[in-house]
């Protein structure tokens, strides 16, 4: 579990994270979403002790961030999957090189548990024949999975996700939503994913943190957030007209 | 102020640089694929470049001496005295600032914009140890480089002055064996070990600490070249004064 006590972050004097305080829970598949600007990205890389934050605090399972020692970090990191935006594979090693990178940096496997451990995760991402592939022979799509992978291949106890699904179809979005999910629920990990993505929403929000200009305007779950009044809410869920037409059917029912 | 808060961030950088190592099994291989790209890869424009500019600092000594009172075995001394103090350890540094030094900043700038240093400090990883340290080791072989430019300049000057008709063979050869100081050599690997430092770091500087997109990636590698050739003209200047008068 990963608590939140009113976290602060300025850039140049302007406040982009204004006091958020939330948890996310173990097992959980938790999603931050927002306008574009909302401040989500700012807000995960403070998570991750990419960004200090001048105020408030961060707790991995009871541990506050910033009261750990250096060697402390770097052992609760090792304990950390990231996927990026864009996926940030290493552009000079193969895809199994990348999966194999955590192992061989944290990790006294040998080389045949290593290559044995990789082959497991690129089979659970669906990804079989890829192993020599550079990323620049990646798709998109193959390219998160790969991500995925990485994240993964250590058994981290938390997972985060900024924006998995941009640039990426509407089928191979789910299907990427899916695994993160099942792997969430497989290895009981903490989940926690950046998104503006409304499909990831329906499929995919067990907990749902709504930013709003650096401040948080409404938590919930994904069946919540169809019924919420709350005005900031339903501006950004029902600004497409796909989205209107579901509010619509769905208060149709109610009735 | 602001130059105050760069040149800090610099030496912050090199004190990181040597924090917290890599698994030494990792950052072997990354020295071993540095010293390719760094050293191995430079070889052949130092070496192009050494043998015709040896050549050319003779022909231009040789239609320089018109007094027949000169000695013709000065050509051979003049042409050894530039290439080991100043053709070999300033003038091919400078090159590599232009070769090395944009490779190295362009490469670590692109790993800056696609996240891929914040993958590796996310990891808990110590970027600047596993991406600065090893082109700082790699590149200690740099007087290597150097010494074969040494020698192909020479080489090439001889080259020139006999097949140009400007001396004999025998006239170059004592002409580079005459009052020759020995630590002519120490004091031109000594700026070159104090050069390789700078264009490891400096290069590095800039690629790490780069913002932007793809365009900064090439601002910033204009704008090391311009620093690293700078610093090391100016330490070039500072090292003179200090080892030679």
């Amino acid at each position: 579990m990963i608590e939140v006590k009113n976290i602060h972050k300025s850039f140049s004097g302007v406040e982009v994270l204004k006091g958020i305080s939330t948890s996310f829970e173990k097992g959980k598949t938790n999603l931050i979403i927002g306008q574009s600007g909302s401040g989500k990205t700012v807000f995960i890389k403070c998570l991750l002790g990419l960004f200090d934050y001048e105020e408030g605090c961060i707790a991995y399972d009871g541990k506050v961030f910033s009261e750990l020692s250096e060697d402390q970090k770097r052992n609760l990191r090792a304990e950390i999957g990231m996927v990026f935006q864009g996926s940030a594979l290493f552009d000079s090693m193969t895809i199994a090189q990348n999966v194999m990178f955590p192992l061989k940096m944290f990790t006294k496997q040998s080389r045949s548990e290593m290559e044995d451990r990789v082959d497991f995760v690129l089979k659970r991402v669906n990804l079989i024949d890829a192993h020599n592939k550079m990323p620049s022979e990646a798709s998109g799509g193959m390219q998160k999975r790969v991500a995925i992978a990485r994240a993964i291949v250590n058994n981290p106890k938390y997972l985060f996700c900024d924006e998995p699904n941009s640039g990426l179809d509407p089928k191979t979005s789910i299907i990427i939503d899916n695994l993160i999910q099942e792997i969430t629920d497989e290895y009981n990990i903490t989940t926690v994913i950046n998104s503006h993505d409304m499909n990831s929403v329906m499929e995919i929000g067990e907990k749902i943190v709504f930013l709003k200009d650096g401040l948080k305007a409404w938590e919930g779950s994904k069946d919540t957030i169809f019924k919420t009044d709350n005005e900031v809410v339903t501006d950004f869920v029902y600004s497409s007209e796909l989205m209107k037409k579901v509010r619509q059917m769905y208060i149709e029912e109610k009735q | 102020m602001k130059y105050l808060h760069y040149i800090g961030t610099y030496f912050l950088m090199i004190v990181e640089m040597f924090r917290k190592p890599t698994k030494w099994s990792v950052m072997k291989q990354l020295i071993l694929k540095d010293i390719d790209d760094l050293i191995i890869g430079s070889l052949g424009i130092v070496a192009f470049i050494s043998f015709f500019v040896g050549g050319v600092v003779t022909i231009q000594t040789a239609l320089n001496i018109s007094n027949p009172l000169i000695p013709k075995y000065l050509v051979g001394f003049a042409t050894r005295q530039s290439v080991i103090l100043e053709f070999a350890p300033t003038f091919i540094s400078i090159i590599m600032a232009g070769k090395v030094g944009s490779f190295i900043t362009s490469s670590i700038g692109t790993m800056r914009v696609t996240e891929q240093i914040d993958a590796l400090e996310v990891m808990g990883i110590n970027s600047l140890n596993y991406l600065v340290f090893p082109k700082f080791i790699s590149l200690l072989l740099y007087p290597f480089v150097i010494s074969i430019a040494m020698f192909l300049g020479i080489l090439g000057g001889m080259a020139a002055c006999v097949y140009g008709g400007f001396s004999s063979l025998s006239d170059y050869i004592i002409g580079i064996q005459t009052d020759f100081i020995p630590f002519h050599i120490t004091y031109a690997f000594i700026k070159t070990t104090i050069f390789a430092f700078v264009l490891a770091t400096i290069p590095s500087y800039h690629g790490y600490y780069m913002t932007g997109g793809a365009l900064e990636v090439g601002k910033a590698s204009t704008t090391s070249f311009v620093w690293t050739s700078v610093v090391i003209i100016l330490l070039n200047y500072i090292l003179t004064q200090m080892l030679l008068s």
